[in-house]
């Protein structure tokens, strides 16, 4: 040490040498904050391992758990953004959305939605609006986001959306009642999906198959969708099933005003 | 410095774009600053991000005309001193200083592991331990414009900027921080105990460390 001691200038390179490397995960993590890279990790869903990937901003994306390559190469293929495992979660989104997956509906789960159109988060907040173990048509949303020629639209932005499970687009079901596509897997994943939020897939689609899209009433007259939560106390005896809401209508049956059923006649 | 300065230009064009050039180009010097100023590794390395992070969302928010004006080194530099003296105080509010673990930290330096030959190596990670130790023992004012001037390398004029001190009050602390550690250093062997003032229940842990060795 006397060596450095000496002279100012052996002391300063002494200094100058004791700069050193910054671990890997000091950029990576800045980026992550920063939104420019994400992290993601495997939660357990009724669906089974899924894949959670997040940054600075919110949740990203949300995938089967298959293999880690071929996961992380259609994230950045599809995002352009790198993306690098992580252990798990951080604890605070975990339970978020362990909870929204339990059904409740006030949770905030901050998204990261950047590169989509405003059209696409519309849906995509309005499905959100859907009650666990409850279904509503892509003719609702359209409906519902003041879009109810965009029926079609609905459906294409419901495929597209990159946080399942986190968006319940799995709430939402064809015009004709039957389940529809689903990104996570299929129609069985969708069923079973449903299924685990304690819907009957069975009775919803025997009864869309024969034609049923409403259920209304006969000591309220009020007609609703045939999952909302009001129909679903309808005793059988006092329940009136309509293929049509201006056959309800005519008959004297009004809207319910939690699942707010349109129209669906010009819904494809 | 020149690719500073386009850095900067490109920060100000497109700074999702240009940001991650930012991060490879000053997150080990960052890292550094912090390093030399805490002592321990895991603390450094939260400074170190989280500076980076700060910087990212001021430029955000900055109008494009500022970003390019910016001069990164000593203003990343001012943001890592910042972060790192109220995590230095956040720390001391948590434990009173009388751990030894910035010791152990303060000199590993995986870096220099299996650079030259063997001896030199070992002699090098020796005078790397010794010195971070005496870092440690300057008061903050004192070691955080020595850690810019000669371990980061800015220019006296860039460290008062980056403190926000008179590059007369810099250059009186880069120096007696010269004296003090050149002090340190002579009457070694002594360990350091930490980044703040030898208090006396430290300075009975000093006949234990020598136990130890």
């Amino acid at each position: 040490m006397t060596v450095l001691a000496r002279s100012d200038t052996a002391l300063e390179s002494a200094l100058a040498d004791l700069r050193v490397e910054a671990p890997a995960s000091v950029g990576f993590s800045a980026l992550v904050d920063a939104g420019l890279a994400d992290r993601y990790a495997s939660i357990d869903t009724p669906l089974g391992a899924v894949f959670v990937a997040w940054n600075g901003r919110g949740v990203s994306w949300v995938a089967p758990a298959t293999d880690p390559p071929a996961f992380e190469d259609r994230f950045r293929t599809t995002l352009g953004r790198d993306i690098a495992p992580a252990d798990e979660l951080p604890a605070r989104l975990a339970s978020a959305i362990a909870r929204r997956l339990d059904g409740d509906r006030r949770v905030r789960i901050p998204l990261d939605l950047r590169g989509h159109t405003p059209f696409e988060v519309a849906v995509w907040t309005k499905a959100l609006e859907i009650p666990r173990g409850e279904v509503r048509p892509y003719g609702w949303i359209a409906a519902e986001i003041g879009k109810p020629k965009a029926v079609r639209a609905v459906g294409t932005a419901l495929a597209h959306n990159p946080v399942p499970l986190v968006v319940p687009c799995h709430r939402v079901v064809r015009s004709d009642g039957m389940i529809g596509q689903y990104s996570m897997g299929g129609p069985d994943a969708k069923r079973r999906m449903l299924a685990a939020e304690g819907l009957d897939t069975r009775v919803l689609e025997t009864e869309a198959a024969a034609g049923i899209r409403f259920i209304g009433s006969d000591t309220t007259h009020i007609v609703c969708h045939p999952t909302c939560r009001d129909a679903r106390r309808v005793t059988a005896r006092h329940r009136i099933p309509f293929t049509s809401l201006s056959a309800a209508a005519s008959a004297g049956y009004r809207p319910c005003l939690h699942c707010r059923p349109v129209s669906l006649a010009s819904a494809a | 410095m020149d690719t500073d300065v386009a850095l900067a230009h490109r920060l100000a064009r497109d700074i999702d774009a240009a940001f991650p050039a930012l991060v490879a180009a000053h997150q080990d010097r960052l890292f550094t600053i912090a390093f030399r100023l805490l002592g321990e590794r895991r603390d450094a390395e939260e400074v170190a991000q989280d500076a980076l992070v700060r910087a990212f969302r001021a430029m955000h928010d900055y109008p494009k005309n500022r970003v390019a004006a910016l001069r990164l080194r000593p203003w990343l530099a001012s943001i890592a001193v910042n972060l790192a003296r109220n995590r230095r105080r956040r720390i001391e509010d948590r434990h009173p200083p009388t751990s030894l673990e910035p010791l152990v930290d303060a000199g590993y330096d995986p870096a220099a592991d299996g650079r030259g030959s063997p001896g030199t190596a070992a002699d090098r990670r020796e005078t790397q331990r010794e010195l971070a130790a005496a870092l440690l023992r300057l008061t903050p004012a004192v070691r955080s414009a020595i850690v810019l001037r000669h371990v980061d390398g800015l220019s006296v004029r860039e460290v008062a900027e980056a403190l926000g001190r008179p590059e007369g009050t810099v250059k009186a602390q880069v120096h007696r921080g010269l004296r003090e550690l050149r002090a340190i250093l002579e009457s070694s062997p002594q360990p350091a105990v930490r980044a703040t003032e030898p208090t006396a229940r430290a300075a009975r842990l000093v006949p234990a460390l020598e136990a130890v060795r």
